[in-house]
């Protein structure tokens, strides 16, 4: 589904991935881990498209098609999803009005009919049961004033609404109490499907014992140093991050 | 006399208009009304047209528009072969309100069948210099001052025709009174108007004015309003601005606020050439409460300025300002802010702010905040910004499968929303949501299908 290969990048001049390798496929889930700093958040964003981050070296395809060559949106109709460290708050552009265009604009792209406004409502209804988001938040504008709990809960209800082929979940765990870690995490497991697939990039475990990867990976300085199965989340749990480093031999 | 004067400067060319057409200005008007045009006349030739120079006007320039005018002059009410309704019908179905229509600043008599409640007074300002003399004159140019602005003075001298509005005490029109100004004629014209509304003691209403260009010949609009609003009384001033690029509309709203009364004003500036708003409210009551709200969209070489002052004379006042400004291409915008906290005025409160965003690098704004308080014991703010879209923002919106275009003018309507959230009217404020989308879309927002082209 997704195929990195040899990904450098950088922002304001300072290269922050330094050759990423990378193959997810359907139906897998992928934790990235690594300590502060080590390009995780820079992967995700260079994969959702932000043009802050440029792109010096390497490519990038999904489902057979160049990622880097499209736009933010196109990347999100053609399935991507990114759900925001820091969820940004826009005032003035209701929940509502947002997720409909962003709905109908992806089935325009795919050639479907427009929903209707009811059936938006009754597809938003169902989503919002799933991911257990309260119904209040769903009349303001887009996460104004939520608390940082509800912001993270307001991405996975998107990802429930979007349907997208690859989340990426960046650091969707911090600032959560453990009663909303769990829901988050719950929501993103009911959504998952054979055919779909998962990033998780996280600097605890926490996140990881309710949504359990298939294969973890280290990343370090901008590059990935160690990929394994899910037991390398317990290892680093144990011996931290500092581990990884005596390994390189710093 | 023999001798040809040679017409120089506009005030000349002015003077001169006002002396040859004095009879026809004063008809109908007693002496306190003559007495005003004249005096008018005065401040107007002591202060001449304003140019940068003057502290008031330095963001617009008037010399060069009344240098190059030499427009013919509405002295008349235009005449009409047509019926009106059928010519403008506002397309806001659901929107109930009683019209009153103006063309070229005469109002314009329509077989209404409105019925108001007892003692309310809506006609034509000419008629009630006659009929409601004593009314009139107690506050006729006593709210707009002729001797401080030079185009209030111009008004003053030229004013001829517009509304007068009584409402009695305790009285409340529940229906919006919509008062439509056209602006029609087969030659480039310009246009005096003169409103006057007074509100009783414990009265309501709402006024909403929606100011367009039926033909495509250049217009002079210069409109003044001078509201009263006695104790505990609530006005509703909504001004919806749409013109084409060749219409300089010159605007004032003069307001004097008794005890308790409430003035909610929104200026919604559309579409024009140069446009520029007067708002000027005098809190001359305890816990008056004014809260003057803005939003303008410019484009092209449009030149916009919303220039507004409020008067803290007594304690417990409350006033708040909210000023907005979308500015594309290479038109330039201009807020001019003044807030006066005179002595005594304890427990103050007033409060300004002016947001804008410019959509290229050729469009400039001046936002020139100015706050007087000669007193302690109040609270006041002011905020300016001038910026471009939120690109974090853009992003986030862009990564749910926005596309760029769409999700720049999702974000410029949330800017624009919290002015126009303030409107109390609500299909009212549907429609012009609906305008002010088109309007950012690049699409002609036209709020009401007439036949005419005049948007150019």
């Amino acid at each position: 589904m997704l195929i990195i290969k040899d990904l450098h990048a950088s922002v304001e001049g300072k290269e922050i991935l330094r050759g990423i390798n990378l193959t997810i496929n359907a139906g897998e889930v992928h934790a990235i881990m690594g300590p502060n700093g080590s390009g995780k958040s820079t992967l995700a964003n260079v994969l959702a498209g932000n043009t802050n981050y440029e792109v010096t070296k390497g490519e990038v395809t999904f489902n057979g098609k160049d990622l880097l060559e499209m736009s933010a949106d196109v990347r999100a109709k053609e399935g991507l999803f990114l759900s925001f460290q820091y969820p940004v708050e826009i005032p003035g552009v209701s929940m509502i009005n947002f997720l409909k265009t962003a709905v109908n604009e992806s089935r325009k792209y795919h050639q479907l009919k427009e929903l209707s406004a009811g059936d938006f409502l009754k597809v938003m209804r169902e989503k919002k049961e799933l991911v257990q988001i309260d119904s209040q938040l769903t009349n303001r504008s887009v996460n104004e004033g939520f608390s940082g709990g509800e912001k993270k809960k307001n991405e996975i209800f998107q990802m429930a609404m979007l349907e997208p082929k690859l989340a990426i979940l960046d650091e969707t765990d911090s600032g959560l109490d453990i009663d909303a870690l769990r829901i988050v995490a719950n929501g993103v497991n009911l959504l998952k499907k054979p055919e779909n697939a998962t990033i998780v990039v996280t600097h605890y475990q926490r996140l990881l014992d309710y949504i359990v990867p298939d294969h973890v990976h280290v990343l370090y300085k901008g590059q990935i140093v160690k990929s394994a199965g899910k037991e390398l989340v317990l290892e680093l749990e144990e011996k931290g991050y500092d581990w990884i480093k005596k390994e390189l031999g710093e | 006399m023999t001798e040809s004067t040679i017409i120089e400067t506009a005030e000349q060319r002015i003077l001169q208009l006002f002396t040859e057409n004095k009879t026809l200005l004063d008809e109908g008007a007693g002496s306190l009304l003559r007495n005003h045009r004249e005096v008018s006349m005065k401040a107007f030739q002591r202060m001449g047209i304003p140019s940068r120079k003057v502290e008031n006007y330095k963001y617009t320039d008037l010399t060069k528009l009344f240098s190059l005018e030499n427009y013919n002059r509405a002295f008349r009410p235009t005449s009409f072969d047509f019926d009106m309704q059928e010519v403008f019908t506002c397309d806001v179905p659901e929107f109930d309100t009683h019209i009153l229509f103006h063309v070229n600043g005469w109002y314009f008599y329509q077989n209404r069948t409105d019925q108001f409640p007892k003692g309310t007074i809506i006609k034509s300002m000419k008629s009630a210099w006659k009929e409601n003399a004593e009314l009139v004159e107690t506050y006729y140019g006593k709210i707009a001052d002729s001797s401080a602005d030079p185009l209030v003075a111009l008004n003053g001298a030229f004013a001829q025709d517009g509304v007068f509005i009584y409402i009695p005490e305790h009285v409340v029109i529940e229906k919006p009174i919509q008062i439509i100004n056209l602006l029609r004629s087969d030659e480039d014209l310009y246009v005096t108007q003169r409103n006057l509304v007074v509100l009783g003691k414990n009265s309501q209403v709402k006024l909403m004015f929606c100011d367009h260009t039926l033909a495509i010949h250049s217009f002079v609009a210069n409109y003044l309003t001078e509201i009263f609003l006695g104790e505990d009384s609530i006005a509703d001033v909504y001004g919806i601005q749409n013109q084409h690029n060749g219409t300089a509309y010159l605007n004032g709203l003069f307001v004097h606020q008794g005890r308790n009364s409430q003035l909610i004003t929104n200026t919604i500036s559309l579409h024009g050439g140069i446009a520029r708003n007067h708002l000027h409210v005098d809190l001359l009551g305890e816990n008056a409460n004014a809260s003057l709200y803005g939003l303008t969209l410019t484009d092209k070489d449009q030149h916009s300025e919303n220039f507004t002052s409020i008067l803290h004379s007594k304690p417990g006042c409350h006033s708040n300002q909210i000023f907005k400004n979308v500015l594309d291409d290479s038109s330039t915008g201009a807020f001019t802010g003044r807030i006066h906290v005179l002595p005594g005025a304890k427990k103050t409160e007033a409060y300004q702010r002016n947001n804008s965003v410019l959509m290229t690098k050729a469009a400039k704004m001046n936002t020139k905040p100015q706050l007087v308080i000669d007193n302690d014991d109040v609270k006041c703010s002011h905020g300016a910004t001038v910026g471009q879209i939120n690109e974090e923002a853009l992003f986030y919106l862009m990564t749910r499968g926005i596309n760029e275009n769409e999700a720049r003018l999702m974000l410029m309507f949330a800017f624009a929303h919290e002015v126009l959230a303030n409107i109390r009217v609500e299909p009212l404020r549907q429609s012009i949501d609906r305008l002010v989308n088109k309007r950012l879309r690049g699409e002609v927002s036209r709020c009401h299908d007439c036949k005419l082209e005049c948007i150019r």
